[in-house]
């Protein structure tokens, strides 16, 4: 499979024979081929850099201090509540989340195993304005916590839940056989063995998936406009009936209006949001990866 | 699975009750239920929210184009199906419903050729050494928010289109229908087109490039010592046998895109009461007018523009909810024909 390469410069070696024109042909097609990939990178470094270059000159330092005023001021009120959103989803779905999966994994049997995994591919289909009209319908109006910090982090919570238990199923499920069984042999119990045995294995694969499930919720807007609302003043302790502010929305509205100084925050905001998501995804990517590679090759 | 087929192992004593596991299997137990309740609150809530706009708005919510708040400065209410209204007030989706169909057809348009040509020159052109960078970048262009593309498609793509694009095709295919007109602001269909096939892109070229890394060497190489060029081996050979995992992948991007919301909303045009007779005409989508009326709606006293919102929000989950079971159904489909073949 990762040998494809090299085999395919023997085969190329083997197509020299080829008449002249289906070589050129052939090499067209490749062309396209690989121009389609290098436009595709290109259009993201365009994007990137469209965004940076602009948003780094408005990255004055002020800006870290300073809540909004209407469509001026500072972020400070925005990344505050875009990490206490996002922290206090994250917090939630570890316990919801990761809860479901090990259940998975380890206890569930038969159709209701086959159920849960289908309703949370399902819940991952669902759009995302959806998930925050729900929000909207079940926190803010019926239980009547108007928009608040718990709304949105409960709307953010639903967002990250299906990649968070296929995460933890699929990693606790890739723990060997043999591994549990040996601990079984020794006259470990259950919970022994999925503490001591099972989660060590499965941890790198799991908090993968977190924080890439965080950099997903990061980077939402239409989940949070219906249920943690906009404020221009720093979040506060309550949870329940205050509006949170928060970085996607200063990018949507501010692009909008006609003011120079909105523009620059809306591009201040995007600058912030794209390193944290970076981040995330390189945490994610480079470093857990190879955790669990070292942890797989001591084994 | 290895817990179970150890059971025998176990040993027979229990020392307690938390050892016993009864507490943890229970606690997890728990938060799976609510992981799978998940779904059918979502669903029950937006019907019960939604249940008078239902009555009231009748098949207009599905066949009208009018979205009109109704007189909100009278005092008195309109009554239909048994539910009030505000008098003269129309919710018709008509034009959101053509408008998101319209916009995610032209995304997998563009999408889906790109993808195939991406995803094969990621198998079989990029160097080993140069593969896990290339899978990153594509990978994150997945991750990049959707308000970001927004941003980028307010600056880059809608200024192009309105100065570049539109004119291009006004002067070169003027009178063709839905290319020809070419003007206007650049917000509208193509744009929000365009920005979908951006955002779904990264998703199908990852699946379909997993799907070719498992395409069997054997029958690669086979393919080129009868003497058929490479290029001819992967649309002769390679395509023909992961068409319906590339359907898969295009059903879930599809549901994707139907979905999205902010980057639509910003460069969609927000277009009311009138369908698009042209690519380069304002339109709208479910996801995106949801966000844009909320604030006019809550201006409704009687509160039946929120709950036709909601209906719409309800229209919306049943049509992702159809794509992405079809996406199942066909990937079902595409496993069975493997392990027949």
């Amino acid at each position: 499979m990762s040998d494809n390469v090299a085999r395919l410069s023997l085969s190329r070696r083997v197509e020299k024979e080829l008449p002249l024109l289906r070589t050129l042909r052939r090499n067209a097609w490749w062309g396209v081929s690989v121009a389609a990939l290098c436009a595709t990178l290109s259009l993201l470094a365009a994007i990137f850099w469209f965004v940076l270059s602009r948003g780094i000159p408005a990255l004055r330092p002020e800006i870290f201090v300073t809540v909004t005023s209407g469509v001026a001021g500072g972020l400070e009120n925005a990344i505050v509540g875009t990490l206490l959103l996002v922290g206090l989803g994250v917090g939630m779905v570890v316990l919801v989340g990761v809860g479901a999966g090990i259940w998975l994994a380890e206890y569930a049997s038969g159709p209701a195993r086959a159920g849960v995994r289908l309703l949370t591919d399902v819940l991952a289909g669902v759009p995302s304005i959806v998930v925050g009209y729900f929000g909207y319908v079940l926190l803010v109006k019926q239980l009547g916590w108007q928009f608040s910090l718990v709304g949105g982090s409960i709307a953010l919570m639903i967002i990250m839940l299906p990649y968070v238990v296929r995460g933890t199923d699929l990693a606790l499920e890739s723990v060997p056989k043999e591994l549990r069984e040996g601990a079984f042999a020794l006259g470990a119990t259950e919970t022994t063995v999925l503490l001591t045995v099972s989660w060590p294995y499965a941890l790198p694969g799991i908090l993968t998936m977190l924080l890439l499930a965080a950099g997903i919720a990061l980077g939402e807007t239409a989940p949070l406009i219906y249920t943690a609302g906009w404020s221009n003043y720093m979040p506060s302790a309550a949870l329940t009936h205050a509006p949170v502010a928060y970085l996607t929305y200063v990018i949507w509205t501010f692009i909008s209006e006609p003011f120079e100084r909105s523009h620059e925050l809306a591009y201040a905001a995007a600058t912030i949001l794209m390193v944290m998501i970076v981040v995330t995804n390189v945490l994610a990517r480079s470093f857990f990866d190879h955790l669990a590679r070292k942890q797989r090759g001591v084994r | 699975m290895a817990i179970r087929n150890a059971g025998a192992l176990k040993p027979a004593h229990r020392r307690s009750l938390l050892s016993s596991g009864v507490v943890f299997r229970f606690g997890t137990g728990f938060m799976a239920l609510l992981t799978a309740a998940i779904v059918f609150l979502i669903a029950v809530f937006l019907v019960l929210y939604s249940y008078p706009a239902i009555r009231f708005n009748g098949v207009d919510i599905l066949t009208s184009p009018i979205w009109n708040l109704g007189n909100q400065y009278g005092t008195g209410v309109e009554h239909r199906g048994g539910f009030a209204g505000a008098p003269g007030a129309s919710f018709g989706g008509a034009v959101f419903i053509v408008g998101t169909l319209a916009s995610s057809a032209l995304a997998m348009l563009v999408a889906t050729p790109l993808a195939i040509l991406v995803a094969i020159a990621m198998v079989y052109r990029v160097p080993r050494p140069l593969r896990l960078p290339v899978n990153t970048l594509v990978e994150l262009m997945a991750g990049v928010p959707s308000v970001v593309y927004g941003l980028w498609g307010i600056g880059v793509l809608v200024p192009w289109i309105a100065h570049a694009v539109g004119p291009f095709f006004s002067a070169h295919f003027s009178g063709i229908p839905f290319i020809g007109a070419g003007a206007g602001s650049g917000n509208g269909l193509l744009a929000a087109g365009l920005i979908l096939a951006v955002m779904v892109f990264p998703i199908m070229a990852a699946t379909m490039r997993d799907v070719i890394y498992r395409f069997p060497q054997d029958v690669f190489e086979a393919s080129i010592g009868l003497g058929a060029t490479s290029w001819k081996t992967v649309t002769r050979l390679v395509l023909p046998a992961i068409r319906l995992q590339v359907l898969a992948a295009m059903m879930l991007a599809l549901g994707r895109a139907l979905g999205e919301t902010m980057a639509v909303l910003m460069v969609c045009g927000s277009a009311l009461n009138s369908f698009p007779s042209d690519i380069f005409q304002p339109v709208n989508t479910i996801a995106a007018v949801i966000v844009s009326q909320l604030d006019s709606a809550l201006t409704d006293p009687t509160g039946m523009a929120e709950r036709s919102l909601a209906e719409l929000a309800l229209i919306l989950f049943v049509i992702t909810l159809s794509v992405n079971f079809l996406a199942r159904i066909i990937m079902r489909g595409a496993d069975r024909v493997k392990r027949t073949v």
